[in-house]
């Protein structure tokens, strides 16, 4: 062959490797992308349109009858004659969740914050075992790491043990199936989850900076206040909304360590399904709760991800 | 969302040609930290140590004993649970690795059209909540009228899988480098051979990592299970939320130290191998 048709073939080949390129990367990408759309993305959906068909009697729903009976449930319950009234059951269930919520995101920050910048001020082999050690309970049960507060937290428990012993206390302090136990549970829970994005954000930070701030006389909370929390809040909202999200979701720390009470919405939605055989109530519940959480991601994705640095 | 098995890859060049900063410009530092890692491995220990406490009644240490975990492993019905949760989550993360390595494969190189669709599909199992995962994939199934038992608890355990393996492969791939394979294709190998000769044994370790993460968070899941779980297909986490409602016995501690330290060995293995440099 002559150069001209070399140079043809060649010119072939490179479009045919594009091309077949780009088929290849889709038929790499479709098998995962279809599995989570049509498990994941589909029943969400489902989901949304259960939430305004009719309850049936039997516990499932009539699936061609529409009744807009679930939302109305939020807030109100109709008596015997079909009148509607005011009902704070569930409002307080809401409040509940996000009142624990907050308050874990809360605690979770105060704690995790100064551990982040602890770790972040070690030896590069400390620093890889501590990230290591705060990974661990990441990765364990959830049921069996909740299930060791009921240990602690019970009347007969090692911390109601312990206290009368020393006898700081005559009778056992009622630390379970409460709302502190459960947000004790909580922040159990979630506390890895705030650690380390703050940990990575704080890594990143040229501790030069905060050297220049001490030299130019600033104090130990002016540092803190001016320079470190500015420079690590990416991580910090991070590691919030890890928390806060979960949280508001939660259902197993509830169901363990608040007794046989329907606490929070996590139950709430549970019991839908369990006792309760509301489906589309369940259905409505796990809707709102699925708009509040991504409401809250996209105002954090709006305001913490964008692509310039954020002003402090 | 920050990859935690690769944060200690990134190292900080600009502090190791300084002195360390002082931690002591802090003070208080040490000791909330140190709180916090005794908060966060307390309780973990403690039932570690109760499960092989005598007493059953009150925690108070009376004495060794292995009764607990005989009497664990001759419950037939706990057995049976424990043998559900490996089949499920050997088949679940098998899936769910082999769907995430095609996908890190697809993504790795140069941006293409609707790559930030894909990122946020992918990651999509990580931001709903699992409650209303669960509660949506039940009303697929019942819609479907596919009955409850191992397949659903498989697929539904797959989806959420898919991140967590996804996550230490994409890493992997993005140290892997290009030249690497650009080589390969200049030396005239055709696509798969590229992949098999060279791609794969680099990314291997990735995706052993993957496939470990995979089975551990389908070992330890409760809730989706909770929710697609026919009758027959009862897994430990089931079994041990069970033995809880009903009462605290001591198998539970038992139990849950067992399933604990199954969770603690696979992620030191995931960790090791993420973190084993090339030869």
């Amino acid at each position: 062959m002559d150069c001209e048709q070399h140079g043809c073939l060649a010119l072939a080949k490179m479009t045919i490797n594009l091309s077949s390129l780009n088929a290849r990367r889709m038929a790499l990408i479709l098998p995962a992308v279809v599995t989570i759309a049509f498990f994941m993305v589909i029943p969400l959906f489902l989901m949304g349109y259960v939430s305004i068909l009719e309850r049936s009697r039997y516990g499932g729903v009539h699936w061609d009858t529409y009744s807009a009976e679930a939302y109305l449930s939020f807030l109100f319950e109709r008596d015997l004659s079909g009148e509607l009234s005011f009902n704070t059951d569930y409002l307080e269930i809401f409040l509940r969740s996000l009142w624990l919520s907050t308050s874990t995101t809360i605690i979770a920050f105060l704690v995790g914050f100064p551990t982040a910048l602890y770790m972040s001020l070690q030896p590069q082999l400390y620093r890889n075992i501590l990230i290591f050690l705060v990974t661990i309970p990441f990765w364990t049960n959830l049921l069996v790491r909740n299930y060791a507060w009921i240990l602690l937290l019970r009347d007969t428990g090692l911390i109601n043990v312990g206290l009368q012993d020393i006898n700081l206390i005559s009778e056992p302090l009622p630390l379970l199936y409460n709302d502190f136990a459960i947000g004790v549970g909580l922040t159990y829970s979630f506390l890895p989850f705030m650690v380390l994005p703050i940990y990575a954000s704080i890594e990143r930070i040229d501790f030069r900076l905060v050297e220049a701030a001490f030299d130019l006389y600033a104090g130990r909370w002016q540092v803190l206040k001016r320079v470190l929390l500015p420079l690590s809040m990416p991580g910090v909202m991070a590691g919030c909304i890890l928390v806060f999200v979960p949280c508001l979701g939660a259902y197993i720390t509830p169901v363990l360590l608040g007794g046989g009470k329907t606490l929070m919405i996590g139950n709430l939605i549970q019991s839908q399904f369990g006792a309760s055989r509301n489906w589309p109530f369940g259905a409505a519940l796990a809707f709102v709760l699925l708009a509040l959480v991504l409401l809250t991601m996209m105002f954090y994705l709006m305001r913490y991800r964008s692509r310039e640095a954020p002003r402090p | 969302m920050t990859d935690v098995l690769t944060i200690s890859n990134k190292g900080d060049s600009t502090r190791s040609r300084f002195k360390p900063f002082d931690t002591r410009r802090f003070p208080g530092l040490r000791t909330t930290a140190w709180a916090f890692f005794a908060y966060l491995y307390l309780p973990i220990l403690i039932l570690f140590v109760l499960s092989f406490n005598r007493n059953h009644t009150v925690t108070v240490w009376t004495g060794f004993t292995l009764d607990w975990y005989s009497t664990v492993l001759n419950n037939d019905d706990l057995l049976r649970a424990a043998w559900n949760s490996l089949i499920i989550a050997f088949s679940a993360s098998i899936s769910a690795t082999i769907l995430a390595t095609m996908a890190a494969l697809a993504m790795a190189r140069d941006s293409f059209r609707g790559q930030n669709s894909v990122n946020g599909l992918l990651a999509l199992p990580l931001v709903v909540p699992e409650i209303v995962t669960a509660v949506a994939t039940l009303l697929f199934f019942a819609l479907l009228g596919i009955n409850l038992g191992h397949l659903t608890v498989i697929v539904a355990h797959t989806v959420f899988c898919i991140p967590f393996a996804y996550l230490p492969i994409r890493a992997r791939l993005e140290g892997v480098d290009n030249t690497l394979m650009e080589a390969a294709a200049d030396l005239y190998a055709d696509p798969w051979l590229t992949f098999r000769r060279i791609t794969l044994p680099l990314l291997w370790p990735g995706i052993l990592s993957g496939l470990t993460l995979a089975f551990i968070i389908s070992l330890d899941d409760f809730v989706i299970t909770f929710f697609v779980a026919g009758a027959g297909a009862t897994t430990l986490p089931i079994y041990i939320f069970g033995m809880v409602r009903i009462g605290i016995t001591p198998e539970v501690n038992a139990a849950s130290t067992i399933l604990l330290l199954v969770s603690v060995v696979f992620v030191t293995l995931s960790f090791f191998l993420s973190k084993r440099q090339n030869s």
